[in-house]
């Protein structure tokens, strides 16, 4: 039986261990703590908890100056107004000193469901990709999500660990291991290669098995880290495979497709399907049925999957 | 570090000339650039040095001190008064002014904390500094440490409302070892605050939000030193001092003329602007 853990209360429960371990660690929030698992921080360390009220920019500030302090602030709140709302001040007061800060931003993508478009992030990934000396990170199940914070609490400089809403698959067991700037070969394949990343990846595993059932064999490749991104495993499937599909719950404008497309057009350039959202806002709905509507099902990756497919040189 | 700290605990005299020597090097610096700051660099100058001369527990040997006070130049585009006071205090050789702004120059057109030894935030997006001095003196709560931060802000700063939202959270956390001077000097790039967008009644607001309020002479080290005295012996709350000075201070021609905001002089005017200032307090 599949367990199912919402990433966000993955970075709850590690950053509450981290706390314990290491008193350098703080926690900041914007008056979502409930929302975002900071608030199992706070009630273990409330003394090394900060919320900042509903003032992003502010909370980011804060986490600069405490990390230029010597300790090691995480920050969170929805991503659309931890990544949007504080776009300018993380460039420049955080990226720019390559300060210690890690921004964890919960309630990523669609699958936020009702509250509708003001609070679905499909950008995020864009704005922070764009930003120099920023870490993303797009962990896909909660075993994956803490191995991320571990990464982001010892590794040095800015992250953007990017969490959803929903409880989702865990799909890793105790053994998986994770390293940021590294690609993971979960499946592989001669036909195609499939990349995703957060909660699109359990139906592009699912969208293999369908297209395994019809005679494709697609390979698929864990896009976790889309910044630093590992442009080495992916050129080696690209040209194994001779067909990619990229798969996230954002938009297909600077994400991980974008990523993909820009080191294939460079280095193997490949027949390429980008599964995402298709340069548009969202809109109220249960998650799954938002997710269904917009084509982010195993269904839409594999529809993608055999077009691409069906376009590489005979 | 004691608690005495390794400040030089400048006299009076001492820190008036460490502002008029800024100055001159201020004027140069920005003449050899060919562009920078000049306006809002001057009116900082006797702010800058009694910071730097008798307040700031700061040792020159050692800028990354843990247990060093912090400042923050939230203005960042008067790098050049901070860097010619941490020139003279001797962070770095007063030689390398002149290289300010040039291709590979460890003094940027903004403050780089990666770059510049003695300065402790990259700044110059203008609105930020009050939110990273308040990041850092909660830091020094967190880590038991006694170290006191400062930032500087522009009265034409404070239009942006991430400045309220830091001084309502230095507030809230109670950040009584945080001190914000306003350099109010009245003039920002399109014209008189006033004009431009009013900040007052700047006593007023800043009260409301919860800080103890000095209003003092931006040029009087006795006037800056007293406040930043009271402010040390305040609890429980952040302290602000509204600091009046004027733009383009101690040069004729540049005194109270936004136009002097962000031009650099040419040579006939460098000479008469450090022909004025060499009479000055010397």
């Amino acid at each position: 039986m599949t367990e199912y853990i919402a990433t966000r209360d993955a970075y709850g429960q590690e950053l509450l261990a981290l706390g314990a371990e290491n008193p350098r660690i703080v926690a900041l929030d914007a008056d979502l703590s409930g929302s975002t698992k900071t608030s199992l921080f706070a009630r273990a360390y409330p003394e090394r908890f900060f919320n900042m009220g509903i003032a992003e920019q502010d909370m980011m500030g804060f986490a600069a100056g405490l990390a230029a302090g010597g300790l090691i602030p995480f920050a969170s709140t929805f991503a659309v107004f931890a990544a949007g709302r504080a776009l300018e001040p993380i460039r420049n007061t955080i990226a720019y000193p390559r300060l210690n800060v890690k921004i964890a931003a919960s309630h990523a993508g669609l699958s936020v469901g009702e509250d509708g478009a003001s609070h679905q992030a499909l950008e995020d990934v864009a704005w922070l990709r764009a930003v120099p000396h920023m870490t993303v990170l797009v962990p896909a199940d909660a075993v994956e999500t803490r191995l991320a914070v571990r990464a982001a609490a010892t590794e040095p400089g800015p992250f953007y660990l990017r969490l959803g809403r929903p409880a989702t698959p865990v799909l890793f067991g105790p053994d998986y291991r994770f390293a940021v700037g590294r690609m993971n070969v979960l499946r592989e394949g001669r036909d195609l290669t499939i990349v995703a990343n957060g909660l699109m990846l359990a139906p592009a595993l699912r969208a293999a098995e369908i297209l395994a059932a019809e005679g494709l064999t697609a390979a698929v490749l864990n896009g976790s880290s889309v910044k630093p991104f590992d442009a080495e495993t992916l050129l080696h499937w690209a040209a194994r495979t001779g067909a990619v599909v990229t798969a996230e719950e954002h938009s297909i404008v600077g994400g991980l497709g974008s990523a993909a497309a820009e080191i294939l057009a460079e280095g193997c350039p490949v027949p390429l399907a980008r599964v995402g959202i298709r340069d548009s806002f969202g809109e109220s709905g249960e998650p799954e049925a938002l997710l269904a509507k917009y084509g982010l099902t195993a269904e839409g990756v594999a529809a993608a999957a055999r077009s691409a497919a069906a376009r590489k040189l005979k | 570090m004691s608690d005495e700290g390794t400040n030089t605990y400048m006299s009076e005299a001492e820190i008036k000339a460490l502002a008029n020597g800024a100055r001159r090097d201020i004027i140069r610096m920005v003449a050899a650039a060919g562009s920078g700051h000049p306006g809002g660099s001057l009116s900082a100058a006797e702010i800058l040095a009694t910071l730097y001369g008798t307040e700031m527990r700061v040792d020159p040997a050692r800028p990354d001190d843990p247990e060093r006070d912090r400042f923050v130049l939230s203005k960042g585009h008067a790098a050049p008064a901070l860097y010619a006071v941490l020139a003279a205090r001797g962070f770095f050789p007063r030689a390398e002014l002149t290289e300010l702004r040039r291709l590979g120059s460890r003094l940027q057109g903004h403050p780089d904390m990666r770059k510049t030894p003695g300065v402790d935030a990259s700044t110059g997006s203008l609105g930020q500094g009050l939110a990273i001095a308040g990041g850092l003196a909660l830091a020094a709560r967190v880590a038991g440490r006694s170290y006191r931060v400062y930032t500087l802000l522009g009265d034409g700063e404070v239009a942006e409302g991430m400045v309220w939202e830091a001084a309502m959270a230095a507030a809230h956390y109670r950040l009584d070892n945080l001190v914000a001077i306003i350099d109010l000097n009245g003039l920002q790039i399109d014209g008189p605050t006033a004009v431009v967008m009013n900040p007052e009644p700047l006593e007023a607001k800043w009260a409301a939000f919860g800080w103890r309020v000095f209003s003092v002479d931006g040029h009087d080290p006795a006037s800056l030193q007293a406040a930043f005295a009271a402010a040390r012996q305040t609890r429980d709350q952040p302290s602000v001092l509204l600091a009046r000075t004027v733009k383009g201070k101690g040069v004729s021609f540049m005194e109270n003329r936004a136009e002097w905001h962000g031009k650099a002089p040419n040579a006939e005017q460098t000479a008469r602007a450090l022909a004025e200032l060499e009479g000055g307090a010397a």
